[in-house]
């Protein structure tokens, strides 16, 4: 009896640790498919294109500082 | 462009965040899975708040040894710029959050703190409105601002690790943030350089501010 409640445990124990142990799932098959590229892209194009935008303004504010000054 | 290089530096820093974050190998944990990547969009908006804000004490204090309202204005839009990267960081939070705690918000110290540090920081902006007189205004808000800071330190970054409640938030109530067991080394490479790149293009578009409003000051006064 007690032979057996132990080896129920232990399989409790085995089960438990196994979920555990699962793989966790991550976003894999994005990254095979090469699809990961399609949103660095994405974000890349977006953030080049602030940059471009503050880089305007910067050029801007220092033709006005150019008038200002004279 | 004045001050190229370190433009530069924050445009090519943030630009290796971007690639490097979503291309280079993450931890694989459970719950978060794969929005670990997160790590390296919504903890540096919250760095560039805390060092921005960190350059508008410094300015406050300056003001208030020398009475350049010059000091003052760039207070003011340190704080403007910070906030910014404040709400940019609150909301990336909530989207986070909304997927692996299930919920945008929670009753989390540290959520709540920050929610608290940033209201301080709008009273701030609100004290600037209501006083006229720009000396009044310059001397009132530079010492306000220095007790906020103060409240902003304690509200995100003390109490959230004093308190003996749980937080859900890592680095709080005995969640590791910064520690092996959430990052590894190579995310640390992608980490650090994001951090200092936002706070260069959160500097940048400061110092645009900055210029701007000298160039009204000149137009106003001569």
């Amino acid at each position: 009896m007690i032979k057996k409640s132990i080896l129920i445990l232990l399989s409790l124990f085995f089960i438990a640790f196994g979920a555990i142990a699962q793989e966790v799932e991550m976003a894999s098959g994005l990254r095979s498919e090469g699809k990961i590229y399609v949103v660095v892209g994405v974000l890349s194009i977006i953030f080049i294109g602030i940059v471009v935008y503050l880089i305007s303004i910067d050029k801007k504010v220092t033709k006005l500082e150019k008038k200002i000054n004279k | 462009m004045k001050g190229m290089w370190w433009k530069l530096l924050g445009i090519v820093l943030v630009l290796y965040a971007i690639i490097g974050g979503f291309l280079m190998p993450v931890p694989a944990m459970p719950i978060l899975n794969e929005t670990i990547r997160n790590t390296f969009f919504h903890i540096p908006m919250w760095f560039a708040m805390m060092i921005l804000m960190t350059i508008s004490l410094v300015s406050s204090i300056q003001y208030l040894s020398s009475g350049n309202l010059q000091k003052d204005a760039a207070a003011s839009e340190a704080i403007n710029v910070s906030l910014l990267m404040g709400f940019l960081g609150l909301f990336t939070g909530m989207l986070w959050a909304n997927f692996t705690w299930g919920t945008p918000w929670t009753n989390d110290v540290k959520l709540n703190g920050t929610a608290v540090a940033i209201l301080i920081y709008v009273a701030y902006i609100i004290l600037r409105g209501s006083l006229q007189d720009e000396h009044r205004r310059a001397k009132v808000s530079a010492v306000y601002n220095i007790f906020a800071y103060v409240m902003m330190m304690l509200f995100i970054n003390v109490i959230p690790r004093l308190s003996g409640t749980d937080s859900l938030h890592p680095g709080n109530g005995g969640n590791p943030a910064f520690g092996s067991y959430d990052m590894d080394n190579t995310m640390r490479m992608v980490f650090y350089p994001a951090i200092i790149g936002w706070t260069l293009i959160g500097t940048w578009i400061l110092s645009l501010k900055m210029r701007i409003n000298k160039i009204e000051n000149k137009l106003l006064y001569d």
